[in-house]
């Protein structure tokens, strides 16, 4: 037995193509996911410079960001259309896999690589898109990148990257009732800061990680990036295993067998050492609400907003609550909502949608509340539709849309409109980032949904049948 | 990418931390296809009312700050979401330079690729800078070769840059060319791996 390692370190080992003394690592990539936002210029160097893809077969296109949510053939933005047709022609002019806007596995880039089983352990993934991170739930090492790099590893099939520290996020004891993915991981970046992870790659370890779901373990990796770190991920295990059987792009059979094994091999070894360890304690957490203009300033739903006074960097408090329209010291569950967004690449996926029915189911949304709900995924709705949950969503009250990135960044016509105020499973709260001067309250789909019912934020544990 | 090895520019203090890349660039704007053209789009919420005035009291939109090339700003600058428009968009406006205590990792690289200069700077020194800026005009010159910054009145402070990142932006290389250069070593890779 060699020196125990992280499992950051065994994949980063197994992917150095060529080292130098005083530079980065040269790493071959795996899997190249790619959308119609941060790739058109990509392609164009390519052909500016002659260049092609060098594996076609390790990259895969959807269009997600810009798509429409209500009617696919309604694009009212031309330059949006013209995006996605550039998309389209580039996949056809260098022999990629597209999955467009009437493609049965199209959807959000993050949700569609786990649910076709191209995200699997140890494999490198980037994509030009900051939460790529969220492919870290299943073992692999995976970060966003920008247009440059876009077309760097479509030329190459390799990025420049120094070798990141580790830092291990390790929670410990067992979330309660109630409390979700979402509320822990915004709790660490409330605990934590949004820049702890900076230079780090995160692993995630500790008892109330092993216990949670494939699709709670997206919403933690998902979320890494805001607390810093490119890249978040979490030691494979039977779960991870479990969730990849059968799906399109793993292997079967005897290879896949072969192939398990291997993937339970790369979780961190016992003894392994990380730069730097931070710790939690998953009994603590109360869910969150997010106040203020980035996703940690958050505080559990029992709370209030802060008092400047009381806080350091006070312009920044000061600054954000103005923006948020809200008072020094107001209670939580004081602000009322009149948007909600249920989706995004955090919590869009199947199990996010049916905790939110849960508490839909049988209630109505509060008059002057607009709610919607939008899938991950194309297949995630018809999943959802077969087992009613578009029913129980559209009788409470909410609009049942396709799928896409839609109110996350409101790149499309899915935008709160200024001064208004949204309780949204997504993941950035920044000024803007839903419609210019509209006001983001970062929740899990429980709480949104609670607050959908309510016009205001409530404690979803008082809510009867809350899902465990 | 065009090389940089000094640059003399007017500083825009941005004494803003966390200043994340929705900022910088909002979402609107990246739609287009090209490359070129966002620096008209530049921190667009902050610097324009709903009705597309320019806001007053933004340090872009002040008389002092035209032609400004240097931006100084707080911690974390360039957080959040991984565009290129953020860079691009700085780029494209004038700014060759920006020093900050700290920046975001996705947004280093960008940044970097786009010859933009970024000097990491302990809080005090920048603060220092930050009034001045604030208070009136105020120039600095940068030497990347020499990893020193010169203020107006001859004040010679020295910064840190990783040896590879200051001989890339100095010579302006292509990063796909210099990979290529490897590419025996990538195929022999993909040999010897699965990845066939």
């Amino acid at each position: 037995m060699g020196k125990p390692e992280t499992i950051i370190e065994k994949i980063w080992n197994k992917h150095v193509v060529h080292q130098e003394a005083g530079k980065p690592d040269l790493l071959y990539i795996d899997q190249h996911l790619v959308h119609e936002v941060t790739s058109p210029q990509a392609f164009e160097g390519l052909r500016i410079a002659n260049r092609k893809v060098r594996r076609p077969d390790l990259t895969y296109a959807t269009m997600d960001h810009n798509v429409p949510t209500k009617d696919r053939h309604v694009i009212k933005d031309e330059i949006s259309k013209k995006q996605m047709e550039t998309l389209k022609k580039n996949c056809e002019d260098f022999g990629i896999k597209l999955a467009d806007m009437f493609h049965p596995d199209q959807g959000i880039v993050h949700v569609i690589g786990p649910q076709l089983g191209l995200t699997q352990p140890g494999k490198t993934i980037v994509c030009g898109d900051s939460h790529t991170s969220t492919h870290g739930a299943f073992g692999a090492l995976a970060f966003g990148i920008g247009t440059s790099e876009v077309e760097h590893v479509l030329a190459t099939q390799t990025i420049w990257q120094e070798k990141p520290k580790t830092l291990n996020v390790k929670v410990e004891g067992n979330l309660g009732p109630g409390v979700t993915a979402k509320d822990l991981i915004l709790a660490i970046i409330g605990k934590f800061g949004v820049r702890f992870g900076t230079g780090y790659v995160m692993e995630f370890t500790g008892e109330a990680i092993r216990k949670l779901s494939m699709e709670g373990r997206m919403t933690i990796c998902n979320m890494s990036i805001e607390g810093g770190a490119r890249a978040g991920l979490i030691s494979p295990d039977q779960t991870t295993v479990d969730y990849l059987e059968g799906r399109e792009y793993v292997p079967s059979g005897k290879e896949f067998e072969k192939v398990a094994t291997e993937w339970l091999d790369l979780a961190t070894d016992d003894g392994a050492e990380y730069d730097e360890t931070v710790i939690i304690h998953a009994d603590e957490i109360e869910p969150q609400v997010t106040w203020g203009t980035n996703p940690g300033m958050c505080v559990p739903i029992g709370g209030s907003t802060p008092i400047i006074a009381d806080v350091d960097h006070k312009e920044d408090v000061k600054r954000a609550l103005e923006y948020m329209g809200l008072a020094e010291n107001q209670p939580i569950t004081s602000i009322e909502i009149d948007h909600v967004f249920i989706g995004s690449c955090t919590n869009s996926r199947l199990s996010d949608l049916q905790k939110a029915a849960s508490i839909i189911q049988g209630r109505k949304v509060k008059d002057g509340v607009k709610a919607i709900v939008v899938p991950g995924s194309f297949s995630v709705k018809l999943q959802a539709e077969k087992i009613g949950l578009d029913h129980v969503f559209t009788e409470a009250g909410f609009e049942w849309r396709e799928s896409g990135c839609s109110m996350c960044l409101g790149m499309n016509d899915d935008i709160v409109p200024p001064g208004g105020r949204c309780a949204s499973t997504s993941n950035r709260n920044f000024e803007g980032r839903q419609g210019n001067g509209a006001r983001t309250h970062l929740v899990s789909p429980e709480m949104a949904a609670a607050a959908a019912i309510e016009g205001h934020f409530v404690d979803v544990r008082q809510f009867a049948g809350v899902p465990n | 990418m065009e090389a940089i090895k000094e640059h003399k520019g007017l500083v825009l203090p941005l004494d803003r931390s966390n200043i994340d890349t929705d900022q910088i660039i909002p979402k609107q704007f990246l739609k287009r296809i090209e490359r070129t053209g966002f620096g008209q789009y530049l921190f667009y919420n902050w610097r324009f009312d709903d009705d597309g005035n320019p806001q007053e009291d933004f340090a872009l939109n002040q008389p002092q700050y035209q032609k400004s090339s240097i931006l100084i700003a707080g911690e974390n600058f360039g957080c959040g979401s991984s565009r290129e428009h953020a860079p691009w968009a700085l780029d494209d406006y004038g700014f060759k330079v920006i020093i900050a205590p700290s920046f975001a990792d996705i947004f280093y690289n960008n940044a970097l690729k786009n010859g933009i200069i970024l000097i990491k700077m302990e809080e005090e020194q920048l603060n220092k800078w930050m009034l001045k800026a604030e208070e009136s005009s105020f120039v600095l010159s940068v030497d990347l070769k020499n990893q020193q910054i010169t203020d107006d009145t001859g004040n010679v402070i020295d910064f840190e840059i990783p040896e590879y990142h200051k001989e890339k932006l100095m010579n302006g290389w292509d990063d796909i060319a210099l990979t290529l250069l490897q590419e025996d070593k990538i195929t022999a890779y993909e040999n010897l791996t699965s990845v066939n």
